[in-house]
C-alpha cells in the first residue's frame, strides 16, 4: 500500500532548522515578495506551530502554506539539508485532512471531484476546447495545472493534443539485442500538450537502437496532486504506476520531464518498500543517452555554420537531484547550436505546479525576472527537459515581448537525425 | 495584546496590508538566528521614513515597545520582539539612492541587501569589503546595527570602520542627521559610531551613507596545513610581522578538521592538526610574490601541506573546505552554542588550548574555527538537547570560555553583538560604571525605555 509520510513524521526535520535565514536568498517566492510568511524558515516556524496546536489552520496560515512553489531551491542550498517542500506537501495534506481539501488552493479539491466543473476550462486559453480535455483523467496533473476558473485570460497556453502520445505509439518499438531496454514514462505533458518531444525521444532512442516500451495504462506521476494536497490521489496514482513498473521487464524506466523524474524518484520512495526498487532505475533521458555516449555520436555530426544561439534552464527538479551537466552535454553536442549559458539558469521558472495558478501575479513576477536573464543572454532558443516549465517559460517570454521560443531539447535532437 | 485603537492607527500611517495580525504572521517574525521565539502583537512594514517617525511617535506616547528588525539573521537575539509590541520591518525601504563616483560615496536604506549592494558596486568598479557570514541575505540596517564583521575584516575593518553618516529616527520619533558625506568631520560628538552597533536600542536607521573603496584588481587563495595549532598561529603572527596583511586569515582547529574530514570527502591529510585559508588581494602581478612569500613564511612552522589555487575553481574548492564546516559539525551533536570570541591575536593558541581544558573538563565536544587574522574564533559547543544535563554543562563552558577570553584581554564577542544571549554575561567584561555610563545614554535617548528593550543590558537593572 502506498502510503504518504504525514506532516508528525516530519517533527526531527522541522527540529533541524536553525532559522539561520539563509533561504530567503534563494526561494523565489521571498524574492517576488518579501514577506517571511513565503520563505522556507517562516514556514517551518508554522508547520512547527501546527504540530504544536499554537496556530490555527486558517487566513494567512493557509495562504502562506499555498505560498510555495515545492521546488526545493531552498533545500538545495540549507547548510542543515531541511526538505521545506516535503514539509509543505505534508502541512497541505494535514489541512486537506482536517477540512477538506477544498480549504486548500481555493479549491483544488472541488475540481478534482466536480467533472461539471472540469469542462467549463474551455474559456482560459482559448485553445482549450471541452471536446479535448475529455481526454484528459480526472486525476491527470494537468487538470490541476489548468482548472477553469481560475485561468488568467493573458496566460499562453499550448494546444491540447487531438492525439495524444501515448494513443500515438505502439505499446513497443524493438532496438538491437544488445541495447538497454526502457520504459518510456511519458507525463502528463508529453501525453498531452507536448508529443512531438515524446516523438523526439523515441527517434533518438531508435538511433541508438535502444527497445523501448510505452504502457498504455501508466497514469500521471502525482506531483500536481502532491502539490495540492491531495494524498489519496497521490497514493492511488503512485499505486497504479507501481502495478505498471512490475507488469513490465525493463533495464531502466525513463522520463523526459523533470516533475514526473522528482515525483518518481523522491515521493515514491518515501511511500513504502515495494517502491524503493524502482530508485535506481529511474533515469533522466539526458543521463541515459549520456550513459550511452549518445553525446559522442551527435559530436560526430559535422556542425553547421549559422547556428541558433540556445541557453538552457535548469528545472528545479533535475537541478536538486545534481543533474545539470547531461542536459547541456547534449546540447552542446548538436551541431546547429552555439550554446550560451545565461545568467541564474538554476533559479525557478515559477510555475511550481498548481502554485501558477492560484498565484499567477507572483509567478509572472517570478517568470518575468527569468525572461529578463533569457533575453540578456542573447540566445533565440530556451531549451529545457520539463514541459511544465516550457509552458511557463513561453508564457514568461511572452509577457516581456519578446520573439523567443521556449522548446524541449529532444526538439532540438530529433531535428539532426534522421527519419 | 494592543489596544485597537492603536491598530487602527498604525494601518492609517502605513496603509491596511502593511500591519500584519494574524497569527501566522505574528509567527513569521518572532524569531532569528538564536531560534528564541517571541510573538509580537503587530508587525508593521513602513513604507518612509515619515511614517517611521509617525510610529515611533505614537509608540512613545503609549509606551509600546518597538523591534526594528532586518533580515533576522542575527546571532544574539537582537530583533525578537521579547516584549511583544510592534515590530517595525524595514526591508520595504531597500533603494540603494546614490552612489558617488567621484567621492567614493553611497547613500542606501536599511533594508538594502548585504550583497546586493557589494555586488552593485563592484560592477562600476568599487568595493564595500565587510562580508558577514549571512551576506547573502542580511541587511545593510542590520549589520550598521550589529556593527558586522567578516573574514575580510582583517585587512580592511568592520562595518563602522565604512560608516560616515546616517538618517536615524529617534525613540521619540524625531528624524535627524548624524556625520555626513565628508570623509573628515569632527563637529560634535560622533553618532555614526555610537549608532553604529547599538543593537537597535538607540534609533531606527533610516538612511546609511557608506564610505567605498577602489576595488582590488585580483585575489589569490592558498590553503596552508599544519601540525600543531601552535604552528597554525604563528604563522598568523609571523605573516602579519612581514608586513603582510591578507584579505582573509582564516583558521580551523583540529576538531574542525576531524568534522569535515568525517562529513565530506573532502582531502585533508591527518597529521594536519590546524589550518588556515589565507587569501590576499591587490594588484595581479603582485599577488603571486605575496603568496609564495606566505609560503615561505610559514615553511619552518610544523607545515604538512601548502596548496595555491591557481584557478578561480581551485580558490572555490579551498573555500568550499571552511564552508562545509557548519553543515559538518552536526555530525558531532544536533545543537550547537556558537559563541564568537575574540582575543589578541597572539593569544590565539593559549585561547585555544584554555578551550581544549574545557571542554575536557565537561567532557562535551567544542570545536573552534574562524578568524585568526583578528583573533576572533568562532567556538562551538556541540550539545544534544535531546540529552538531560548537556544544556547546563554548555551554559558551564560557555562562562568559563568568556572568563578565559577577558583573562587574555580579549571580548566575549567580536562580532555578533550581545542582544538577549550575552545581556546575563556584560558585567563580566563591563564594569559598573561602564554600564551605568552606557544605560545613562539609553535612558537620555529613549526616556521611555521602548525601543528594543530587554537588550544588551541585564534586565535586573
Amino acid at each position: 500500500m502506498a502510503k504518504l509520510k504525514e506532516l508528525e513524521d516530519f517533527r526531527d526535520e522541522i527540529d533541524q532548522c536553525v532559522k539561520c535565514g539563509g533561504c530567503r536568498a534563494y526561494c523565489p517566492a521571498f524574492g517576488a515578495e518579501k514577506h517571511e510568511g513565503r520563505v522556507a524558515r517562516g514556514k517551518i516556524a508554522l508547520a512547527d506551530s501546527l504540530l504544536k496546536g499554537d496556530v490555527d489552520l486558517e487566513g494567512k496560515f493557509l495562504l502562506d502554506m499555498s505560498q510555495c512553489l515545492l521546488c526545493g531551491s531552498c533545500y538545495a542550498q540549507c547548510p542543515n539539508k531541511v526538505h521545506t517542500e516535503d514539509i509543505v506537501a505534508a502541512t497541505r495534506r494535514e489541512i486537506a485532512s482536517r477540512k477538506g481539501l477544498s480549504t486548500f488552493g481555493k479549491g483544488v479539491g472541488t475540481i478534482l471531484k466536480n467533472q461539471g466543473l472540469m469542462n467549463v476550462l474551455a474559456k482560459g486559453g482559448g485553445a482549450f476546447s471541452k471536446l479535448l480535455f475529455k481526454k484528459i483523467p480526472d486525476q491527470s496533473g494537468l487538470r490541476l495545472r489548468f482548472p477553469a476558473p481560475f485561468i488568467s485570460s493573458d496566460r499562453t497556453l499550448p494546444p491540447l493534443t487531438a492525439k495524444p502520445f501515448r494513443e500515438r505509439c505502439p505499446d513497443i518499438i524493438p532496438g538491437d539485442a544488445d541495447k538497454p531496454t526502457v520504459l518510456f514514462f511519458t507525463g502528463c505533458g508529453i501525453n498531452f500538450m507536448y508529443p512531438e518531444s515524446g516523438e523526439a525521444l523515441l527517434k533518438a532512442l531508435k538511433f541508438i537502437g535502444v527497445t523501448v516500451i510505452i504502457p498504455k495504462d501508466q497514469v500521471c506521476c502525482g506531483l500536481p496532486a502532491v502539490s495540492a494536497g491531495a494524498a489519496k490521489t497521490v497514493e492511488s496514482l503512485a499505486e497504479e504506476n507501481l502495478a505498471v513498473f512490475q507488469q513490465n521487464k525493463y533495464d531502466y524506466i525513463v522520463t523526459a520531464c523533470a516533475s514526473c523524474h522528482s515525483g518518481l524518484t523522491q515521493i515514491y520512495p518515501g511511500m513504502g518498500e515495494e517502491f524503493n526498487q524502482y530508485k535506481d532505475k529511474i533515469k533522466d533521458i539526458f543521463v541515459f543517452l549520456v550513459e550511452q555516449e549518445f553525446a559522442e555520436k551527435l559530436s560526430e555530426l559535422p556542425k553547421l555554420k549559422d547556428r541558433t544561439k540556445v541557453t538552457y534552464h535548469d528545472p528545479c527538479h533535475l537541478r536538486n537531484h545534481g543533474i545539470t551537466k547531461e542536459p547541456r552535454a547534449i546540447l552542446k553536442a548538436l551541431p546547429q547550436i552555439e550554446f550560451v549559458e545565461m545568467e541564474d539558469a538554476g533559479t525557478c521558472c515559477g510555475l511550481g505546479g498548481t502554485y501558477s495558478v492560484y498565484h499567477y501575479d507572483t509567478s509572472k513576477k517570478i517568470g518575468a525576472k527569468k525572461a529578463g536573464f533569457i533575453a540578456e543572454s542573447g540566445a533565440e532558443l530556451v531549451a529545457t527537459d520539463c514541459p511544465g516549465c516550457i509552458m511557463q517559460l513561453q508564457d514568461s517570454i511572452n509577457h516581456a515581448t519578446e520573439k523567443k521560443r521556449a522548446v524541449h531539447i529532444l526538439d532540438l535532437v530529433a531535428e539532426v537525425l534522421p527519419g | 495584546m494592543l489596544d485597537k485603537n492603536i491598530i487602527a492607527n498604525l494601518q492609517q500611517i502605513s496603509g491596511k496590508e502593511q500591519v500584519l495580525t494574524d497569527k501566522a504572521d505574528l509567527i513569521c517574525y518572532s524569531y532569528d538566528a538564536t531560534q528564541k521565539q517571541y510573538l509580537p502583537d503587530v508587525v508593521v512594514h513602513p513604507g518612509s521614513v515619515e511614517e517611521i517617525s509617525q510610529i515611533m511617535k505614537l509608540a512613545s506616547e503609549n509606551k509600546i515597545p518597538v523591534f526594528p528588525r532586518g533580515a533576522g539573521t542575527g546571532f544574539t537575539g537582537g530583533s525578537v520582539p521579547t516584549a511583544g509590541g510592534v515590530v517595525l520591518g524595514l526591508t520595504r525601504l531597500d533603494k540603494i539612492l546614490e552612489i558617488d563616483e567621484e567621492n567614493l560615496v553611497a547613500t542606501i536604506e536599511p533594508g538594502v541587501v548585504t550583497e546586493d549592494f557589494q555586488k552593485t558596486v563592484e560592477k562600476l568598479g568599487l568595493f564595500y569589503p565587510p562580508d558577514p557570514a549571512s551576506l547573502k541575505v542580511s541587511t545593510m540596517g542590520g549589520n550598521v546595527a550589529e556593527c558586522a564583521g567578516g573574514p575580510r575584516c582583517v585587512k580592511y575593518g568592520v562595518t563602522k570602520d565604512y560608516i560616515i553618516g546616517l538618517e536615524i529616527v529617534t525613540p521619540t520619533g524625531d528624524i535627524i542627521k548624524t556625520g555626513g558625506s565628508t570623509m573628515k568631520g569632527v563637529v560634535g560628538y560622533d553618532l555614526t559610531k555610537l549608532i553604529c552597533g547599538s543593537e537597535g536600542t538607540l534609533a531606527v536607521i533610516t538612511k546609511i551613507i557608506v564610505k567605498l573603496l577602489p576595488k582590488p584588481e585580483a585575489k589569490k587563495t592558498m590553503l596552508v596545513m599544519f601540525d600543531s595549532i601552535d604552528g597554525a598561529a604563528q604563522g598568523v603572527s609571523d605573516i602579519i610581522r612581514n608586513k603582510i596583511i591578507p584579505t582573509t586569515l582564516e583558521f580551523m582547529d583540529g576538531r574542525t578538521i576531524d568534522c569535515v574530514r568525517q562529513a565530506t570527502d573532502l582531502q585533508v591529510p591527518n597529521d594536519a592538526r590546524a589550518l588556515l585559508i589565507i587569501e590576499v588581494d591587490g594588484d595581479l602581478e603582485f599577488l603571486a610574490k605575496q603568496v609564495e612569500r606566505i609560503a615561505e613564511i610559514t615553511r619552518p612552522l610544523g607545515v604538512v601541506e601548502t596548496r595555491i589555487a591557481e584557478t578561480p575553481a581551485e580558490s572555490e574548492a579551498l573555500w568550499q573546505i571552511r564552508r562545509s564546516v557548519s553543515a559538518s559539525l552536526r555530525n558531532v551533536n544536533p545543537d550547537k552554542f556558537n559563541e564568537d570570541i575574540c582575543v589578541p591575536r597572539s593569544k590565539v593558541p593559549e585561547m585555544i588550548r584554555k578551550i581544549e581544558a574545557i571542554a575536557d573538563k565537561y567532557q562535551i565536544p567544542i570545536v573552534n574555527y574562524g578568524h585568526a587574522g583578528d583573533g576572533n574564533i568562532h567556538v562551538n559547543i556541540m550539545v544534544n538537547g535531546k540529552i538531560s544535563g548537556d544544556h547546563e554543562k554548555a551554559e558551564k563552558a560557555v562562562v568559563e570560555v568568556f572568563e578565559g577570553a577577558l583573562e587574555l584581554g580579549g571580548t566575549m564577542s567580536g562580532e555578533h553583538g550581545v542582544g538577549i544571549m550575552k545581556a546575563p554575561f556584560i558585567d563580566m567584561e563591563l564594569s559598573t560604571n561602564v554600564v551605568d555610563y552606557m544605560k545613562t545614554i539609553k535612558r537620555a535617548l529613549d526616556p521611555n525605555n521602548i525601543l528594543n528593550p530587554g537588550k544588551i543590558f541585564p534586565s535586573d537593572r
